[in-house]
């Protein structure tokens, strides 16, 4: 008689292999073996009762494609898979996943961590605009976790860090910081951006939810702007009464209560349902699509990225125009230890370097390079330069600026896929012009 | 306690097997996971018969409730549990004495639902049987409809999927 085998599971499929396949089966109709771009608004339901169903989130489908549309689904169970996570739901950038994150997390003067190496757009976010919603972001320097704890308040609803932060160089310990967030009994949030899921897995560390712009590596020509947050399924959101949101009646759902109801993708179904149904940032099923092709070769991408940049760091860092390099792939860099921890496959292709010329020589550099392109991207195919302190990073006060890593004289490369040699050429060139 | 696994094989050939369902525990209001997991049912084609003492004679989903298995008129392929652990013990020892006259052959019990000594006596009475596992999900997940809310199905296949399963 059928029943649990005590075998267990056969032998997961291999990275590569979900990469390719996960979420994207042929279409049961046609036999279209590649995931068909569904470039419709909505969905024409059976009858009146399966309507109501659907409405009710009784029944899986579609309604609207403002909620779900079977492109994106394909990348949303996809990023799941490849995450190691439950579920996932898409958005319409990363920004707009972290708006998506937060809005199912806080309340009106509820607060939350967030570590000070971040994106310069999501320390305005967090700083700025989500004050407006009665939201409070704590910023901490979370190289030493101990840092964490002593900012915790009873209103801290959530821990947020980017394993591999932007600018570049910082590798953060998330094994400590995962158990501080756990004693609190609150989820802990990794942008795992930078890093891509090819090279690190926040979740086998303890992560309970991760977010991504997916316009960087996972699309990976420069072609999509998109976002996703996925959720591990692990958290107990009944853990404490911290989370109303999800072990309460929802109102704005005829007093349906999301975990109990779905358990452990109750999360991402409350922030599609919510969230994302109210404010409707939403992703093209265009932009899904081009993102699922991006990743179907994000594997053997991310060997040659961090292969390349590994190869630039180490050319700058032997340049006598460049003060410092800040790569954790480098033997040299202080967080190289925890980069053979967390990344072992590589450490990004994102990185920083200060030049000894200062703001002018970083403003003369970006303008003399002829083949990196100057533009606010990371994660093309296409090498990419940008001074910080004068574009991303420049709503940042000088402090703010430093504490960041994008000081006057700070450059960031987003090192491609072209040959390595060439990229050292021009680099070369523009630090001696 | 060890993980439990069950190969899909096994859970799709219950599904596809089985037609009646009496949901021990559904509840009659309709936003209750209980309720949720017997609409889908219905949806898909499965008679889903309310088992629920405190509602023994009323209608729910259509369905007239009926206070315990015993009572449950003409035959029922799967039981599936929306109770305790605990109170899943007794309830899979009825539908073993009832087996053979209601042509019972599955003891489902819940997500988070688990009990290992009533399984291994239903199993020891020639019954599958699945636990710590939604119907509704199953179903969903191995016929291509859990994907759709982003969820990770963990299916992996080039064959082109059946309609309907």
């Amino acid at each position: 008689m059928a029943g649990d085998n005590p075998k267990g599971p056969p032998p997961p499929f291999g990275f590569e292999t979900r990469a390719i396949h996960a979420g994207s089966r042929p279409d049961p109709v046609t036999g279209a073996r590649n995931t068909p771009i569904y470039q419709t608004t909505s969905y024409v339901f059976e009858d009146a009762e399966h309507a109501a169903d659907l409405f009710n989130l009784q029944t899986f489908g579609f309604i609207y494609s403002r909620l779900t549309n079977p492109t994106v689904s394909v990348l949303e169970e996809r990023l799941a898979n490849l995450e190691g996570g439950r579920a996932a739901v898409c958005a319409g950038s990363g920004h707009a996943a972290q708006f998506l994150t937060f809005f199912t997390l806080l309340e009106p003067g509820d607060e939350f961590i967030a570590s000070r190496n971040l994106y310069g757009g999501s320390i305005t976010q967090f700083g700025l605009s989500f004050k407006k919603l009665g939201w409070t972001c704590h910023f901490v320097d979370m190289t030493d976790p101990e840092n964490i704890r002593a900012a915790l308040t009873p209103k801290c609803k959530a821990i947020f860090l980017e394993i591999l932060a932007n600018p570049g160089g910082i590798v953060l310990d998330v094994e400590p910081i995962a158990a501080i967030a756990r004693e609190a009994g609150i989820p802990l949030i990794v942008d795992n951006t930078m890093a891509t899921p090819y090279l690190c897995r926040p979740f086998e560390w303890g992560a309970d939810i991760v977010v991504h712009s997916t316009t960087k590596f996972l699309s990976g020509h420069g072609t999509s702007v998109g976002g996703a947050v996925i959720e591990s399924g692990k958290f107990d959101w009944a853990q404490n009464d911290r989370f109303p949101t999800m072990t309460q009646p929802e109102p704005a759902y005829h007093g349906l209560t999301f975990f109990e109801t779905f358990g452990d993708f109750g999360f991402t179904t409350k922030a599609r349902a919510v969230a994302l149904r109210d404010f409707g940032p939403s992703l093209s099923p265009t932009n899904a699509f081009y993102t699922i092709t991006g990743i179907e070769t994000l594997h053997v991408r991310m060997e040659r990225h961090v292969e390349n940049a590994l190869k630039v760091a180490k050319f700058l860092d032997g340049h006598p125009a460049v003060d410092w390099v800040s790569y954790a792939g480098l033997p040299s860099s202080p967080y190289h230890a925890l980069a053979n921890k967390y990344l072992p496959r590589g450490a990004g292709s994102v990185f920083t370097c200060g030049l000894k010329g200062g703001y002018d020589a970083g403003v003369r550099m970006v303008e003399t390079v002829e083949l990196f392109s100057h533009l606010a991207n990371i994660g093309d195919t296409r090498s990419l330069i940008i001074h910080p302190a004068s574009t991303t990073h420049r709503q940042l006060s000088p402090e703010q600026l430093r504490a960041a890593g994008a000081g006057p004289e700070v450059i960031r490369l987003s090192i491609g896929l072209e040959t390595a040699d060439d990229l050292i050429r021009d680099l070369d060139r523009a630090l001696t012009a | 306690m060890h993980t439990l696994h069950y190969d899909d094989k096994d859970i799709r050939a219950i599904l596809k097997s089985v037609r009646t369902i009496a949901m021990v525990g559904l509840s009659p209001k309709w936003n209750r996971p209980s309720n949720f997991a017997a609409k889908y049912l219905q949806g898909k084609g499965y008679r889903v018969i309310p088992v629920n003492p405190g509602q023994a004679g009323s209608e729910i989903l259509g369905e007239t409730a009926y206070a315990s298995l015993d009572e449950v008129p003409g035959p029922f392929e799967m039981v599936d549990i929306f109770r305790s652990s605990e109170a899943a013990g007794p309830i899979t020892d009825r539908a073993i004495a009832l087996a053979a006259d209601k042509g019972i052959q599955v003891v489902w019990m819940q997500l988070g639902v688990r009990n290992d000594a009533a399984a291994e006596r239903a199993r020891a009475a020639g019954l599958h049987v699945v636990m710590d596992r939604c119907p509704k999900i199953e179903y969903g997940r191995l016929f291509g409809e859990l994907g759709w809310g982003g969820v990770n199905s963990g299916i992996i296949s080039a064959k082109r999927p059946k309609m309907g399963g």
